[in-house]
């Protein structure tokens, strides 16, 4: 077992864990960048998005029509929360997002629990099977995991980079005012943004879900990193939050070679801090502003 | 010319009307009672010191500002409580007074905010490009330019590009010729004109007065939210008392 | 004119801190404990209303402050035969100084949200650690220890009984509620809200931002240590649960519905909400966490001012 053997593997760990932190990062980032709404209740839509896969899995038998239902279920409770709770505080200090939106993430926990107990429940996932990856049996899932997140990320890049209503999100992110003076149902869009982040992230909390158990807290210790990716990423930067998160979870995989994986995270906490000391518009921005 | 006489000019059914709006910003009471009207295919000028309420007055009736009291009529209905995005595919094209064009979509994705409708063909989206940038030639050598690495004049001429892709009934437009070179002034004459010989209707804000009246058919006169006068461009001289009465110093 | 509203407002006051006083004498045994929580809880709470409410910093990294005292009280009334009530207090408000330190280094240079998520991440970090350190905190299971007695060696030693730890509780909330309310009024305090209200123009008009901010933080630290010990003394228990960043949450959302600027309004927002938990949680035995977030939720968004919001500025006179 040599070192550079489990520095590989952990590479490719990273690498997984990293893709998956940032689809979820992404639909935060997403949020933030165009509504300027801190989405507290992100982890939930995680988690949430996980048990509607395990409901619709144990209903069907499919993975993949679960991983469609569980997407589409919580962009509809995403565009909910976003009409109920969030469009009375626009033109409110964004701060009060993050209350509004902790009070929605308390609610969903509470009502998992409420609804599915506090035991694990487990997703079996689509696809079995391990190849020889040095001296581990390396499931063939978690590459499909990766290369799904990826495909979803870069789907959304292009959605933003060429479809009408990607144009209508753009414009709206930079000059709200105008935008609805040209015609775009700004209050449409806004909607459709919430809906898209909670699609996304529902879609990570199904592809996350085979590989630990689903329960009401999993979404915590996400929605944390989440934000942490977000802050060193640069806030509202998509392309910075993807290589944050990637990058990161390579420095938690390294680590916790060497430290328990609950200690590992102190990694990510320092990765933040010296962001903020010395880049604090991102690490991954091109020019500190 | 009599203020009776001048009104009688106004046109009997108006593409818009605008009666007795007030608006406030905070405790500022901002819009008086502001009164006006445009003809379709009318090209109407709205004179007057800064800050008198000119733009605020193209704002309320593009729905951006809110109007706490009187009414705005276009096109036959009543349009006072209806959201901007809505007011926009009526017929209402903006172009605000620093031009806000997006900086960061391309010239063709700015033109496309205004383009990308309902019920609109793709044959006629490309004839309706063909046409402007037959029209704008400097914007089509730039069409995938950042909005924002546009210079000052041709970013104007986008903010009233982007408008006409709307295939607006009336445009409003907010001080057009300000911080422009000379040359490009008498481009937006040029725009106004081509704009009234496809008979859309221009409402007009200016601190510019030969341009307004040149380029306009009937000018009103704002004073501290208020219409305070009101009469035909063509009555008017550049050197006239009422020029000096409501926009000198 | 003034010195009547002042009358009535200390007549007020005096009224509610009677009544708080003869609460142990006729509550039983349960509702004296939960009445003495609140009082913590309102603590911590007023605490963070100093930098929420007053200098317009939201923070979510008051479980931190709350925790380190909490443990630093245990770790006086373990290590110390007999266990000393002066040393946890020492202990804990120490402990709670160095984080406050540490965190407002940090993030005082940051605004808003960067500086709500911020402090976030940093109770987290004191989490993880805690939680983690199990040869020092006990990790998971935290530590227990003895309550220690009211006393100054060789002259007095009065037990903490239940009745007597509330009255002492209830003392050191009143004081801490009144240091508060001095430190609001002072000129410091000014200085705060002006820059809660425009940050840019105290910065211009020549104050020393940062170093007001860091100083809010560290006070606002010692108020939510100072609950920590008091929680610890009361229940004889540490744990890292207290130092989860829920906890943080928990205490924005005390001063959000009590009323943010108000010092009282967090307390009494504690109170309202803890006492609508133990209703709800009899009446709607395993979801009653979800009315209560409702609640919440509807009172950020019609009621923002708070309970109390209302009274603010009388009760700041």
């Amino acid at each position: 077992m040599d070192l550079i053997d489990q520095i590989l593997i952990q590479t490719i760990n990273g690498i997984v864990t990293g893709m998956i932190l940032a689809l979820v990062a992404s639909g935060l980032t997403l949020i933030f960048g165009i509504m300027d709404v801190v989405n507290f209740a992100h982890g939930e839509l995680f988690m949430l998005g996980a048990y509607v896969g395990v409901l619709t899995l144990s209903a069907t038998g499919s993975f993949w029509l679960a991983f469609v239902a569980a997407s589409l279920v919580i962009a509809l409770l995403g565009a909910a929360i976003y009409l109920v709770t969030l469009r009375p505080l626009l033109g409110r200090d964004p701060l009060t997002t993050i209350l509004a939106t902790f009070g929605v993430s308390l609610v969903l926990q509470n009502y998992a629990l409420w609804q599915f107990g506090p035991a694990a429940r487990k997703i079996q996932e689509p696809i079995t099977g391990h190849f020889s990856l040095f001296y581990l049996d390396y499931p063939y899932y978690r590459l499909v995991i990766a290369a799904l997140a990826g495909a979803i990320m870069g789907g959304l890049w292009l959605f933003l980079k060429y479809g009408t209503y990607g144009i209508w999100i753009r414009a709206t992110t930079q000059d709200r005012v105008m935008a609805q003076a040209m015609g775009i149902p700004v209050p449409w869009v806004l909607a459709g943004v919430f809906a898209i982040g909670s699609a996304m992230a529902a879609a990570s909390g199904v592809l996350y879900g085979p590989t630990v158990g689903v329960n009401y807290a999993m979404g915590i210790d996400w929605v944390l990193k989440a934000f942490i990716v977000v802050v060193v990423g640069g806030m509202g930067n998509l392309g910075g939050s993807v290589l944050a998160a990637i990058f990161i979870s390579l420095l938690e995989a390294y680590a916790s070679l060497w430290v328990s994986p609950s200690q590992a995270v102190i990694v990510s906490f320092v990765a933040l801090i010296l962001t903020l000391l010395f880049r604090p518009t991102g690490l991954f921005v091109a020019t500190p502003k | 010319m009599s203020a009776a006489a001048a009104i009688a000019a106004a046109p009997a059914d108006p593409l818009l009307s605008v009666e007795g709006i007030h608006t406030y910003y905070g405790k500022s009471h901002i819009l008086n009672g502001v009164s006006l009207s445009v003809g379709r295919g009318e090209v109407v000028g709205l004179l007057g010191r800064n800050g008198v309420g000119k733009s605020t007055t193209l704002k309320a009736i593009a729905g951006l500002v809110r109007v706490s009291q009187g009414a705005v009529r276009f096109d036959g209905r009543a349009i006072t409580a209806l959201p901007a995005h809505r007011l926009a595919r009526l017929g209402i094209g903006y172009v605000p007074e620093d031009r806000r064009i997006f900086p960061l979509l391309t010239v063709m994705e700015n033109l496309r905010t205004g383009l990308d409708r309902h019920g609109v063909s793709k044959a006629r989206k490309a004839e309706l490009v063909d046409k402007l940038f037959a029209f704008f030639p400097r914007l089509a050598e730039r069409r995938n330019q950042l909005g924002g690495t546009l210079s000052g004049g041709e970013q104007q001429m986008l903010a009233i590009a982007r408008a006409m892709m709307l295939e607006p009934k009336i445009i409003l437009l907010d001080e057009p010729t300000e911080g422009l070179m000379p040359r490009m002034v008498s481009q937006i004459r040029e725009i106004i004109a081509a704009l009234h010989a496809d008979g859309v209707a221009v409402l007009l804000v200016e601190q510019n007065v030969p341009l307004t009246l040149e380029a306009g058919e009937r000018i009103y006169f704002i004073e501290k939210g208020e219409v305070r006068h009101h009469a035909r461009a063509a009555d008017l001289r550049v050197d006239d008392p009422v020029i000096h009465r409501y926009l000198g110093v | 004119m003034r010195d009547r509203r002042l009358l009535i407002y200390w007549l007020g006051f005096a009224v509610v801190l009677a009544l708080l006083t003869a609460a142990p004498l006729v509550l039983p045994e349960f509702w004296r404990r939960f009445l003495t929580e609140i009082l913590i809880w309102g603590l911590l709470a007023m605490s963070s209303d100093l930098l929420i409410g007053y200098t317009g910093m939201v923070s979510f990294g008051h479980s931190a402050f709350f925790g380190l005292g909490m443990y630093g009280a245990a770790a006086a009334l373990l290590t110390t035969r007999p266990p000393s009530l002066w040393l946890a207090l020492f202990y804990g408000l120490a402990a709670a100084a160095a984080v406050a330190a540490f965190v407002a280094y940090f993030s005082t240079r940051l605004r808003d949200i960067y500086f709500a998520i911020t402090t976030l991440i940093f109770s987290q970090i004191f989490y993880v650690i805690i939680f983690t350190s199990t040869n020092l905190t006990g990790g998971e299971n935290g530590l227990n220890f003895r309550r220690p007695a009211l006393a100054i060696p060789g002259l007095f030693s009065i037990p903490l009984t239940p009745a007597a730890l509330h009255w002492f509780v209830l003392a050191v909330v009143a004081g801490s509620y009144l240091i508060l309310r001095r430190i609001t009024q002072s000129p410091f305090g000014m200085v705060l809200q002006s820059i809660r209200e425009n940050e840019a123009r105290t910065r211009a008009i020549g104050y020393p931002v940062e170093r007001y901010k860091i100083v809010a933080v560290m006070l606002s630290g010692l108020f939510a240590g100072l609950a920590g010990v008091l929680y610890a003394i009361q229940n004889q228990f540490a744990a890292p649960d207290f130092v989860f960043f829920l906890v943080s949450g928990e205490t924005v959302i005390y001063n959000v519905i009590g009323g943010i600027g108000t010092l009282v309004g967090p307390l009494v927002g504690a109170g309202f909400f803890l006492v609508l938990r133990e209703g709800f949680s009899r009446f709607f035995t395993e979801f009653y966490l979800i009315p209560l977030g409702v609640i919440f939720i509807a009172i950020v968004i019609f009621l923002p001012q708070g309970l109390l919001g209302f009274a603010r500025r009388w009760l700041n006179r």
